[in-house]
């Protein structure tokens, strides 16, 4: 046992305790800051494989921009937690048979799970000594992997459009401030000095 | 368990006393806590005597000679101040939010290169890193907005999560640029790339070396930075997350004593923490500004800490002179204004950079 693996089996404990809390704690946020923690420690082990890169994207994308959107909405809800409760026996056993069967799945691709060492020589990209995590996936991304990498980049600008135009309304009769109208605006247009004589106004 | 001493050693080794054969990660660590509590206390009260000094008032002047000891009597206060936990709130978490604050801001100095080799951890995505931990920082705030569980708070709460996600985006767009000048992610080489490339060298005065840092060359980035490091950190003009003139103090308004107390330091050390990322990206870290006689016998270290300085008091300026932005103007300043500028100076740079070879790499050129 080395200290690597000390931390290992500490990431993985809290990792796993803090995914069965997700699912059985009884407040809603509570459900999602244990989902944050079971991401960072999911992180921990990313890191402790030796892919520094992909434990601070998952850091900085999973943790610190969309979890923190999820509590957001999940605060704003206004859940009635004994409500909440009351079909959990209805639910429990398809909750059950999609679990097992993830399960079994599981079970069987981890029992055929082998590394060999002609499969690491002839993998996609040859492995180069010396060459940083980060470098190492950039290469692969934008050389080999260029059109999927875009693809993917395409369906997520996609996605975003289609939530911008789903959400956005152009209502009539609303005030709106116009920046451009307002820093075009010259002192002549807003303010006029009328001298008054006393005693007979404007 | 022939893996227990090595590690002990690594972690908790005195050699000056016979004790293992490196000094110990614990001890350096310990220390650099201390010099950055002991500095962020006295930015603190330079931020409040800044602040007096332009509305033309004494500030904190009673505590010590000119109220240096001003940051100490307040720990004090604070520390023996009944800690009130509201009835409705949620405990655990409500606790948890100010300790978390302070955690991630500190965790983030693991990787500053102070000088050349000071950095506790010189990893390979220390920028990464930098920036993963910060936006964690939003996890305290939030979760103290809703722990509380009052209205106060929560608006607090609210504004926060969507401001500091807004701004972290162009933050990390600014500090793409600067890395494709540099072609790495770690923070050290990010300062050696702007002591060996840069505009001094192209005009054959090397020794002019504060030409060489990436200021100059990506000064509109350089601005974008500054501006959304105020907001990312709820510095004013962008404080609206407490803003007290609407939501009292925002989501600290729960909070009292170590509570309170742990909050402001988490604040303050993430603001001194952007200021020294500022210096790190595009003030030349650790170099002096003029690479000739006087100026490089002073240590790197305190070329650091003169240059983090130098930013927070721009930070302390700013809060003293803008008044604060209203929401709506903030997100517009964000999302219309600052993103669309770093993307196309993201293209602009890469563009350049391909053009005409120019950018760092790894000091082979």
């Amino acid at each position: 046992m080395t200290l690597q693996l000390a931390f290992f089996y500490l990431f993985a404990t809290v990792a796993i305790i803090s995914a069965v809390m997700v699912i059985s704690s009884r407040n809603p946020v509570h459900s999602v800051l244990f989902l944050i923690l079971a991401f960072v420690n999911g992180a921990g082990i990313f890191m402790l494989a030796g892919a520094e890169f992909l434990a601070l994207l998952l850091i900085v994308v999973y943790v610190g921009a969309v979890m923190v959107l999820f509590l957001f909405v999940v605060m704003m809800l206004d859940v009635d937690f004994a409500q909440l409760r009351q079909g959990i026996l209805q639910y429990a056993p398809v909750g059950a048979l999609i679990g097992g069967v993830l399960l079994i799945e599981l079970i069987l691709v981890a029992g055929s799970f082998v590394v060999t060492p002609e499969v690491a020589s002839s993998s996609a990209v040859p492995f180069v000594e010396g060459m940083s995590n980060t470098e190492a996936l950039g290469n692969m991304l934008y050389t080999r992997y260029v059109y999927l990498f875009e693809a993917a980049g395409l369906i997520l600008l996609v996605a975003m459009i289609g939530a911008i135009v789903l959400t956005l309304k152009h209502k009539p009769n609303v005030k709106r401030q116009d920046i451009n109208a307002q820093v075009a605006r010259k002192r002549e247009d807003a303010v006029e000095v009328v001298s008054v004589e006393s005693g007979k106004g404007i | 368990m022939d893996w227990l001493l090595p590690s002990l050693d690594y972690l908790l080794g005195v050699p000056f006393l016979g004790l293992g054969e490196q000094i110990g990660f614990v001890w350096k660590a310990l220390l650099l806590l201390v010099t950055l509590l002991v500095f962020v206390a006295y930015v603190l009260l330079a931020d409040r005597k800044i602040w007096a000094a332009v509305q033309i008032r004494r500030g904190p002047n009673v505590v010590g000679a000119f109220g240096l000891l001003q940051s100490f009597a307040d720990l004090l206060k604070f520390a023996f101040k009944e800690p009130l936990i509201p009835a409705g709130s949620d405990k655990v978490v409500f606790l948890l939010a100010p300790f978390i604050t302070v955690l991630v801001s500190l965790a983030a100095w693991a990787v500053v290169p102070i000088d050349e080799g000071w950095a506790m951890a010189d990893i390979n995505v220390g920028v990464l890193y930098i920036l993963a931990i910060s936006s964690l920082g939003v996890y305290g705030v939030i979760m103290g907005g809703w722990a509380s569980n009052s209205k106060y708070p929560f608006l607090g709460a609210l504004r926060s999560a969507a401001q500091m996600v807004s701004y972290e985006v162009s933050i990390g767009f600014v500090i793409i640029t600067v890395l494709l000048c540099v072609g790495s992610l770690n923070l050290t080489d990010i300062v050696h790339a702007q002591q060996e490339m840069g505009l001094a060298h192209m005009l054959g005065v090397p020794w002019l070396s504060f030409l060489n840092w990436f200021w100059l060359p990506l000064f509109p980035m350089f601005i974008i930075f500054f501006i959304s490091a105020l907001a990312e950190t709820n510095r004013p003009p962008f404080d609206l997350p407490e803003a007290e003139s609407e939501l009292v103090a925002g989501f600290m308004v729960e909070y009292g004593s170590t509570p309170y107390m742990m909050f402001m330091l988490g604040e303050y050390v993430a603001i001194v923490l952007m200021c020294a990322l500022t210096t790190i990206l595009f003030m030349g870290g650790w170099l002096p500004p003029i690479d000739a006689a006087p100026f490089n016998w002073i240590p790197g270290a305190v070329w650091f800490v003169l240059k983090t300085s130098l930013v927070f008091f721009m930070f302390a300026m700013v809060k003293a002179f803008v008044p604060r932005y209203r929401y709506d103007q903030l997100m517009r300043l964000g999302w219309k204004v600052f993103l669309p500028i770093s993307i196309v100076m993201i293209f602009v740079v890469a563009f350049v950079l391909q053009l005409t070879g120019w950018g760092w790499h790894g000091g082979m050129a």
